[in-house]
This record gives structure tokens, sequence and C-alpha cells, in this order.
């Protein structure tokens, strides 16, 4: 299952590529790129682990830059 | 944004005044920088806090805060203020510039329509091109863009299509033609029936390719992401050495000179400038290709392209037209129309050009009910039984096998032989224009310094060299069956350089094992073709070889830009960094070698994107 989100006020690429090496390890996720120009994410994953993939997901995000909201796209 | 633009101007105005009347009591000095201080990076501080809070150290708000406010310690409050006024300046810039760029990219995506008009009785109701179902009616009004790929069956127009295809003369329909979304109506009315829904319209298949070609990484940004990664940590590292080992255990100078030092290289530790920069450079590269009518499929096909030194086309379809016309008919022991009747019905049920022509050229409607037993062989021809008769039609190849040994031998052109009942009955020769713009391609190609061009066909070798003769190719191979042409592709890219790269061009349709096999497979009239768009790394919406050079252009510009990004930000900065270790700059190159570069190399790359003819 593939699923796409805009991270709203994504400031910093540098932060972007963090959030994509730390979404990619967790556990369930097949691929996941974060994509500073266009604001968004897409996690692909595994149908039964998506929602707390997404859960964990915005723990990530939050953490590495605060200010960002997650949306779906 | 504004109110930060206020708070630092006001901010500047206060440190140049403080400058300026240079107080001699260190207390009102230190006041007065400490309100700059807060009122230009007071938000970075805060930012700083939060940050540590969550465990997340060295993000760039902390390494300015660290950097900073050490000035501060050491007793050089100008400074600490001139450091965070410059880091947020630059940043303002910065963030224009990335603004900028998305919204480059965000025009380039503005081909996705935002509403379909459906027809509902005598009603028209917007509706979301989402909602429709594949056999509704929509109408498309003029200045409209055409919401969902399907046919017209009222009215006629004329459509831009250069969103889609690069192409600027515009496009005539009326009743029965196809339209895909993404195209604009520019004057009449047309009333179109859906044929695919919204996720499988081409306009949602194009953007979701051109957003998700950053997934594919090339080299340099896998690079990019490495260095990134390793930067950081090091140059912070050898700050904390830098500012201790020297005074304390070597023996030199002072200990504010060195952590002054220190903190400079705090100042150059974030690897943004290169961050931002190469992606925007490739993703700005596969937006100007889009525009172009050509889709890159991810960075490193682009990437790739650029290193191509073979390129191999596929003769029929690809350099010329495809189209085939019924030149002349040769019949022995039967009429001209008897045998064209025969070859037309066995070859019924293919799709090949060839049959095609075929069908066309038959005078009589298609009557299926008298073909049986069709036995496709993909490049030799076909074997079906048509009123009872076992007829077969195909190339020389076929009459060999079938082990019919009277046929004509030294026929010019693309030859379908026919026999009927094991007896030979004739030939019928097939004509394919070349395209106007193939010539073009090939030169245009070799002064890319494209090291060889090479053609590969099922035909025959008569059309074969006089196809790549005219053309100017190096190398041609004819009569080669599908398999054949991987194995020949395999065979040249043993003898190309380790480096560098073969591009296979096809129409897609019958050469996908070769595309995949290819080091990049570019397909040709990809619109409206869902197999070519499948199968290919590249895909070439209009029917023009040339464009395949224009691709290549491209991308050698694009891997310019991103080369200059990455060889002016690390030399800058490593410069920078010896400078600073030495004790030979201040702060303020340091600050110039973060956002500054970060600019700079932002707005390079925004020259990838530009929409300039190639």
């Amino acid at each position: 299952m593939k699923r796409t989100f805009r991270l709203e006020g994504l400031g910093c690429a540098n932060c972007a590529a963090k959030m994509e090496r730390e979404i990619n390890k967790l556990d369930g996720v097949k691929s996941a790129t974060v994509n500073f120009l266009t604001t968004k994410m897409v996690i692909e994953a595994d149908d039964d682990k998506m929602d707390r993939i997404i859960e964990e997901a915005g723990k990530i995000i939050s953490k590495i830059e605060s200010g960002v909201t997650v949306k779906r796209a | 944004m504004r109110k930060q633009i206020i708070r630092i101007a006001a901010g500047g105005i206060i440190y140049v005044a403080a400058l300026i009347i240079k107080t001699d009591i260190e207390l009102l000095e230190l006041a007065l920088m400490i309100a700059c201080y807060l009122l230009v990076g007071g938000d970075v501080v805060y930012r700083a806090v939060q940050s540590i809070l969550k465990g997340q150290v060295f993000d760039e708000n902390f390494l300015m805060s660290i950097a900073s406010i050490g000035a501060f310690f050491i007793g050089e409050y100008p400074e600490g203020v001139a450091v965070m006024l410059f880091y947020q300046v630059g940043e303002m810039f910065q963030h224009y510039a990335v603004d900028r760029s998305r919204k480059s990219i965000s025009d380039l995506m503005n081909i996705r329509p935002d509403y379909a008009n459906v027809k509902k009785g005598n009603e028209l109701v917007k509706t979301d091109p989402y909602d429709v179902k594949a056999g509704d009616i929509i109408v498309v009004k003029a200045g409209e863009k055409v919401p969902l790929d399907g046919i017209v069956i009222e009215g006629s127009s004329s459509l831009d299509t250069s969103a889609l295809t690069g192409e600027s003369v515009p496009r005539e329909v009326e009743v029965g033609s196809e339209v895909l979304s993404g195209y604009i109506n520019i004057n009449g009315l047309i009333t179109v029936k859906v044929t695919k829904e919204f996720e499988e319209s081409t306009v949602s298949k194009i953007l979701d390719m051109v957003e998700n070609a950053s997934s594919k990484k090339s080299n340099s940004e896998r690079f990019i992401t490495k260095f990134a990664r390793y930067y950081t940590p090091v140059v912070v590292i050898i700050a904390a050495l830098l500012a201790f080992v020297p005074p304390l255990f070597l023996g030199f100078e002072t200990l504010e000179d060195w952590v002054y030092r220190a903190l400079s290289f705090l100042v150059v530790s974030c690897p943004c400038a290169l961050v931002i920069s190469v992606p925007l450079s490739f993703f700005g590269g596969i937006g100007g290709a889009s525009r172009e009518g050509i889709l890159v499929k991810g960075s490193n096909y682009l990437e790739a392209l650029a290193k191509t030194e073979i390129i191999v086309f596929d003769k029929t379809g690809t350099l010329t037209e495809g189209v085939f016309n019924v030149k002349t008919v040769h019949a022995v022991n039967c009429s001209e129309d008897e045998l064209i009747d025969f070859a037309a019905h066995a070859e019924s049920y293919s799709n090949h050009p060839i049959s095609q022509s075929l069908k066309r050229a038959c005078q009589k409607e298609i009557d299926n009910s008298r073909v049986r037993d069709v036995e496709e062989m993909p490049g030799y021809g076909v074997c079906a039984r048509v009123d009872g008769k076992k007829v077969l039609a195909g190339n020389t190849k076929l009459m060999e096998k079938m082990g019919i040994s009277d046929f004509e031998d030294n026929v010019e052109g693309t030859v379908v032989h026919i026999a009927i009942d094991n007896t030979y009955a004739g030939y019928i020769t097939i004509g394919d224009e070349i395209k106007k713009d193939s010539a073009r391609a090939i030169s245009e190609l070799k002064n890319l310094n494209i090291k060889k061009t090479v053609m590969l066909t099922g035909d025959s070798g008569h059309t074969a060299t006089k196809v790549a003769s005219e053309l100017g190719m190096d190398k041609v191979y004819w009569g080669l069956l599908p398999n054949q042409k991987v194995e020949k592709v395999e065979e040249l890219m043993q003898n190309k350089s380790s480096k560098g790269k073969l591009a296979f061009v096809g129409d897609g349709i019958n050469d996908a094992p070769v595309l995949a096999r290819a080091d990049i497979g570019i397909a040709m009239g990809g619109l409206g073709s869902d197999a070519a768009i499948e199968a290919a790394d590249i895909v070439v919406m209009t029917d023009e070889p040339s464009k395949v050079a224009t691709a290549m252009k491209i991308s050698r510009k694009t891997l310019k830009i991103a080369y200059q990004n990455i060889v002016f930000a690390i030399s800058v900065k490593v410069l920078v960094l010896l400078l600073s270790a030495a004790g030979l700059s201040n702060m303020w190159e340091a600050v110039f070698a973060d956002v500054g570069v970060s600019t700079l190399a932002i707005i390079n790359s925004l020259r990838a994107l530009s929409s300039k003819k190639y």
C-alpha cells in the first residue's frame, strides 16, 4: 500500500533527508521518500502496519522539524 | 514573514547605531547587543531549545545559537549579533529561492484539471474529476482543460497539447477523435465520452511519474546524502577539538581565539547548500524535460542519459513513420485482388502495422467468420485457415521454414509472401516512409558526440541498409527476431566503455524486452500508449526522434549544473574551514559559506528548469 502526504511548513532540506532516513528504518516500511521540493512524503508499507507507521512517522517528523504538519495529499 | 522582516530590520538598525555610538561603557554595549540579538535571533534560539528538549541535537538552529552565543561569551558581541543577523537575512533569501523553485515546480504540475462538466440529463454538473466514471459524458468548453481521457462524440475544436507534448501547433479534433486529459480546449465546444477514470487518465499518470521520479536517485544525489550524513558530525567534532586542544594542550595563544575559530566551524557545518540544490537541479531537469514532452522516470535515468555512448534505434515506427502502404502486388496462380483478400484475412487478427496496411488495401470488408486457426509467429508471419484454405503470409524465413521453395527471392523493400495450401501464390510489397525528423535526430546526436548510432530491424537487408545510409547511421543490423534484438543490444553493451551507457529507442509496443535490457529504454509516441509508458525509462510523448537529442541536451545541462553546485559548495566550505582554522577568516565569511552559498546554489539550480528552447 502506498500513501502520499503533504508536509506543510517543511523548511529545511537536511531535515527532510533525516526524516526520510529515519522513516525508512521503521518496521514494515518498504520505501519512504520525503521530497523537500514538492513537500510530499510517500510511504509504501505493509497494509496492516500502515496506521502505526503513519503515527510513528508523524512523531519523527515533529521531532526533527517542529512546526511541520502532516496532511493527506 | 512580514513581522520577521520588521524584526530583523529593527535589530539591524539598533546594531548599526550601537556600532556608530561606540560607547565606552561595556555594560551598555552588552545590553544593546543582547537586545539586538534577541530581536534578530530569538526565534532561532527558541527553536534550538525546543529541538534539544526533543532530543534532536546538531540541527541548524542549534549550531547557529551555539556559534553566536559562544561569540558573546568570548566578548565578541558585535560578531555574535552579526552572525545571527546575516544568518537570518541569508535564510530569508534562501526561503525566497526555495519558494520560487516550489512555485516553478507547481506551475509545471499545473496540468491537473480542477473539475469536469458532467452531463446529467440536460444539465451540466461541475464534478471533481475523481468522481467521474468511465462512460460518463462530459462537456469541455473553450479555455477549459480536458479533465479525463475520452473520445469526442459531438463538436469539433482545436486543442492545445503543449503541456503534454511540448508541441506548439494546436491539434484539430472532431467526432471520433481521442482527447487526453491535460489538453486545453482553445475555441470550440466539445462533448466527450470518458474512456478512463481519473486515476488512469494521462494527466494523473504523468504527474505521478514526474513526482515520483525523485525517488529514483542519481549517483550525485546519493553522494550528497552520504556526504551530508558525515559532514556535520565531522565538522562539529573538529570544531570541539580545535577549540580546546591547541590552547590547552599545545600551548598556542589564547583560548578565546581558538574558540572563535571553532565557532566559525559550527557556522559552516550545515550541508544545506548541497542537500537542497542538487536534488533541485535534477528535479528541474526532469520538469524542464516534461515541458518538452519528454517524461523521465527517475533522476538516475537523466544522469545515465548524459553518459550515453551508443544509441540504438529500432527502425519501424521509430525512425520511419510505421505507417505501411501496399506498393506492389505480384500474384502467381490467382488474381491480385484474391491475393490481397487472402493475405488481409490471414492477418486480420494482428495489430502489426503490416497487417493494418493489408487490411486497408483490401477492397472487401474483413469477415472474421471466414478465418480460423490463426497462429502468429513473431519474426516470421502468420498461418491461418481462410475459407478452409491454409494460408501462410510472412517473410522469406516463413516460406523456408514451411518448406515453400519457389518464392521470389530478390524483391526490394518489405515483402509479404503468401502461400495458399502449400503452394506459392505471390507477394505483396509494402513501403514505409522515413520520418521527416529522423535525419535531424541522427545529425544532432552526432553533434553531441555520441560515439555510435545503430539501427536494429526485423526487416530485410535491402530496406534496412537504405534507411540507415540515408540517415547516416554508423551501423545497421537487419533480419532480427525480437529475441535477437535483445542479444544484439547485449553484444553492443559489452563493447562500450565501462562508464558509458547504451540507450535503446523503440516504440514500446513490440520491443519491451529490449527497452528493459538497455541501460536506458526510451519509448517514442508515448502519448496515449500505456504500454510504452510502462515499459520505458524515458518516454517521448510525440513521434519525433529528435526529442532524444533534446533529452540528451537537457540531461547534460542538468548534470553540469549539479556538478557545479557540488564543486562550488564543497570548495567554498572547505576553503572557509581551512582559513578559519588558520585564524585567517572571521565569522562573516563563515556565514556566507553557509547561507550565501546555499542561495547561490539554489539560484543556479533553477537554470535547469528554464524553459529555453532546445
